[in-house]
């Protein structure tokens, strides 16, 4: 056992491989090569087309022990990788990793077949009931939960290595070419296949829209991709991208969304060039919103809008208070049916997106984004990860590359969440340092880290409720009682990976 | 002008809704009504007062003002809805059906007795009776004068179109009249006026004209039935910029003036004298309330050394 510099007992390993705590967030720097594969030739008349799932992981030559991943586009509609495992526990495989960019709720029907040890463990967070059975010790398979840049960082360097990649391909040729613009199970982006079809050893398209030579626009290339299997469909269209859109309505969602907005404005930040990122949670919308009339206000011209996309960055796109939008994955429909008509709504892989080891993340380009939190902690740490109860319910996304590329990272939160302050002493996990925290806002009190004097000052010059976080902690606690602490065993169920690879937490079997 | 209060925003908030009452501190609104009539049912009329009674107590932080609305005095609960709610020290009353000077000063002299029992001063407790009648507004002029607790006149318009037994439009002409006498009597008086709520929560657009209407007529603050409301209504009565330059320039004249030994002098060829001066430094404590201007004037540039 080791500290890291947050203070959290970090494990010498960890499912066979050393870990290295979490240090600070811009010292790591890479060694080496990025991560290599075979070269391949494919002579004229060749037949990339495998009739059945089986027969595609038959040809891929998985074998036990290997690693395979899908993207998280489909979000909580994804069929595949609930298919594949199905197939690989038929076909008698053991032993096999997942290192998918994300697993959603709708992947609990893999558990049964952990629980068998088809499926070894993840190479990657998980949302929902994967991660609650782990920490209650209901089920043993190890979890490394990575950021989207961290995940991307991880296959590229070669620390994950990616035997077979099963990419859902809304809209794709005979060939392999694809785009996840067209098609019944049209998702928009494919920011974080295009990170696989690049590094996996072999890569299988798997659609439900063929469509003739050659798919246009191309976001994965026939290049890297060695089979292309039909299937029915994909997902489930009600569930693909259906994120709930809409701006909160509840007045201290309002609130918080209106204090977020004035930090914003009194950053200085927003002007003309102005880059944006916000999740797709009402109160993240309703400042989104909040910001979109203040540019209107300002005749302002923005730069770009990051991330995850929703119907409201279109809009703003499209009235001209961006330029372009930066599109990793899309949040909703209206995302989807932008990317595949206007331009200046581009496609990154989550590589360019957040990975801090290249040349450049368009995350490092922003000027503010906002961020959610189950809990913060009074030195700004925040824990997205892990719920007040200490089950891992979710998966860390680009809170983590967000917060430590933009200029102003706001966290937005609600002062109390069922009957239990948000703002701890230590929080149970932390996701995310404080060191890279700019604001928490809360609909009691703005809280700003010390290296944010200046805007600080001017935050209390503009009459905002201006709070030591201490301060506003105390104040939550006399609404809410101190919480007892929760009771841990030792045994570590998964590791919170940063997004350099260092490991800033653990998380570890609760005492039920 | 020494007490100025902004009153710009005053929300209603249930008396029987733990979950909202203790919400009550973030909102930026300038005050709250609790309510304990018509919020509340009848079978709850009793827990509720003892409910906003232990959360004001607790409430020690305060950063707005604090009304309750008992239910009216005829009632069987008015009476204890004060006896209960006093001890725990609202800034004051607001007064349902005050249709005539007499009701109101039922309720002085009560709350003289409350203040004498608790042993504050007397006049502590404040008074904004609502006049939602025909007859409430009628009697507007001897109600403004019935007792010098009261700091404003509130107008409500749902029992005036029910007494009247028309209906609310959107666009508000029926209110007209009722509406100008309500501000005469309280400009006449030198109190505030505030304007009835906007009962449609999603229609923002309407709460802002019928708030820029109040705002033209004279009414310096709205009576609002959701949080959200708060935002539109202060932004109707943020002083624009151009007034906030211009008052500035008022105060600074005003003062060069006094140093010549003058009360009146020239702005840009326009006279500046004690009621422009006035209206500035009205606009320039709201600008201070909103965050425009960063001090707030003292009495003395206003009116001069005594």
């Amino acid at each position: 056992m080791a500290l890291n510099s947050l203070g959290r007992e970090i494990p010498e390993s960890y499912a066979g491989q050393p870990l290295i705590p979490y240090g600070d967030p811009y010292a790591i720097r890479p060694q080496g090569l990025v991560a290599a594969r075979p070269m391949k030739r494919v002579n004229p008349g060749h037949n990339k087309r495998l009739s059945s799932l089986r027969e595609a992981i038959e040809a891929s030559g998985l074998k036990d022990g290997m690693t395979i991943a899908t993207h998280h586009s489909l979000r909580n509609g994804d069929f595949l990788l609930n298919r594949i495992v199905a197939e690989i526990a038929e076909m008698g495989l053991k032993g096999i990793w997942i290192a998918s960019s994300s697993v959603h709720p709708v992947h609990a029907e893999i558990i049964p077949h952990i629980k068998s040890g088809v499926i070894a463990g993840f190479q990657c967070g998980v949302n929902g009931l994967i991660g609650e059975m782990a920490t209650k010790g209901e089920i043993a398979c190890p979890i490394v939960v990575r950021t989207h840049g961290g995940r991307a960082r991880s296959v590229i360097e070669g620390s994950v290595h990616i035997d077979v990649a099963f990419i859902a391909a809304p809209c794709c040729d005979e060939f392999g070419n694809m785009n996840g613009y067209y098609g019944p199970s049209a998702c928009g982006s494919l920011g974080y296949a295009q990170i696989d079809a690049t590094y996996a050893s072999c890569v299988v398209a798997v659609t439900d829209n063929l469509v003739p030579f050659p798919v246009v626009p191309i976001s994965i290339p026939q290049t890297l991709v060695d089979y292309v299997v039909v299937v029915d469909r994909l997902g489930d269209p009600a569930k693909i991208v259906s994120t709930t859109t809409r701006v909160t309505t509840d007045p201290v969602g309002l609130q918080i969304a209106s204090y977020a907005s004035q930090v914003i404005e009194a950053s200085g930040l927003l002007q003309d060039g102005f880059s944006f990122q916000t999740g797709s949670g009402g109160i993240s919308l309703a400042v989104a919103e909040k910001v979109r009339n203040a540019m209107r206000k300002g005749s302002i011209k923005g730069s770009f809008g990051c991330g995850g996309i929703t119907g409201y960055f279109v809009d703003m796109l499209e009235e001209g208070l961006f330029s372009a939008l930066m599109d990793v994955q899309c949040f909703d429909q209206e995302a989807v049916q932008s990317i595949g008509r206007n331009r200046a709504h581009q496609e990154i892989s989550a590589d360019m997106y957040a990975n801090p080891f290249n040349a450049g993340a368009v995350v490092n380009r922003l000027d503010c984004v906002i961020l959610g939190a189950t809990e913060v902690d009074t030195s700004f740490n925040v824990n997205v990860n892990t719920e007040s109860n200490g089950y891992l319910l979710h998966n860390t996304g680009g809170h983590s590359d967000t917060a430590a590329g933009a200029k102003l990272s706001i966290i937005v939160a609600p002062s109390i969440r069922g009957r239990l302050p948000i703002v701890r002493d230590r929080v149970t996990t932390i996701t995310t340092p404080g060191e890279t925290i700019g604001v928490v806002v809360t609909e009691r009190g703005i809280a700003v880290n010390e290296k944010h004097a200046e805007l600080k000052e001017e935050l209390i010059r503009r009459k905002l409720p201006v709070k030591d976080i201490s301060e506003l902690q105390r104040e939550i606690c006399r609404v809410t009682g101190t919480p007892r602490p929760l009771e841990f065993e030792d045994e570590v169920v998964a590791v919170i990976e940063y997004r350099d690879g260092s490991i800033i937490d653990v998380v570890r079997r609760v005492k039920e | 002008m020494a007490g100025f209060k902004l009153r710009r925003s005053l929300l209603y908030v249930p008396g029987n809704m733990p979950s909202m009452l203790q919400n009550i501190p973030i909102f930026n609104c300038d005050s709250v009504i609790i309510d304990l009539e018509d919020a509340v049912p009848l079978s709850e009329k009793d827990a509720a007062r003892h409910l906003v009674k232990r959360f004001l107590m607790n409430y020690t932080d305060r950063n707005k003002e604090l009304l309750v609305r008992i239910n009216p005095l005829d009632t069987k609960w008015g009476y204890e809805d004060l006896k209960v709610v006093l001890p725990a020290m609202p800034d004051g009353i607001r007064l349902p059906k005050a249709d005539t000077p007499e009701i109101v000063e039922r309720l002085d002299t009560l709350l003289t007795e409350f203040e004498e029992e608790l042993e504050v001063e007397i006049g502590r407790f404040g008074i904004l009776p609502s006049l939602e009648s025909a007859l409430g507004v009628i009697n507007a002029v001897g109600i403004a004068n019935s007792s010098e607790r009261i700091f404003a006149l509130a107008f409500g318009a749902e029992d005036y179109t029910a007494s009247m037994e028309i209906e609310r439009s959107r666009g508000g002409e029926e209110l007209f009249n009722a509406r100008t006498r309500v501000l005469w009597a309280a400009k006449a008086k030198g109190i505030q006026a505030v304007d009835t709520i906007f009962a449609d929560v999603s229609d923002m657009e309407g709460l802002r004209a019928e708030t820029e209407l109040a705002k033209r007529l004279g009414y310096t603050g709205k009576c609002l039935v959701n949080p959200r409301q708060i935002e539109v209504v202060h932004d109707v009565f943020a002083p624009k910029q151009h007034e906030v330059e211009y008052a500035l320039q008022v105060i600074e004249a005003i003062q060069r003036a006094r140093q010549l030994g003058t009360g009146v002098i020239a702005l840009g060829g326009k006279m500046v004298d004690a009621p422009v001066v006035k209206r500035a430094a009205r606009v320039l404590r709201t600008a201070y309330a909103h965050g425009m201007v960063d001090t707030l004037i003292d009495e003395e540039a206003i009116h001069g050394a005594q």
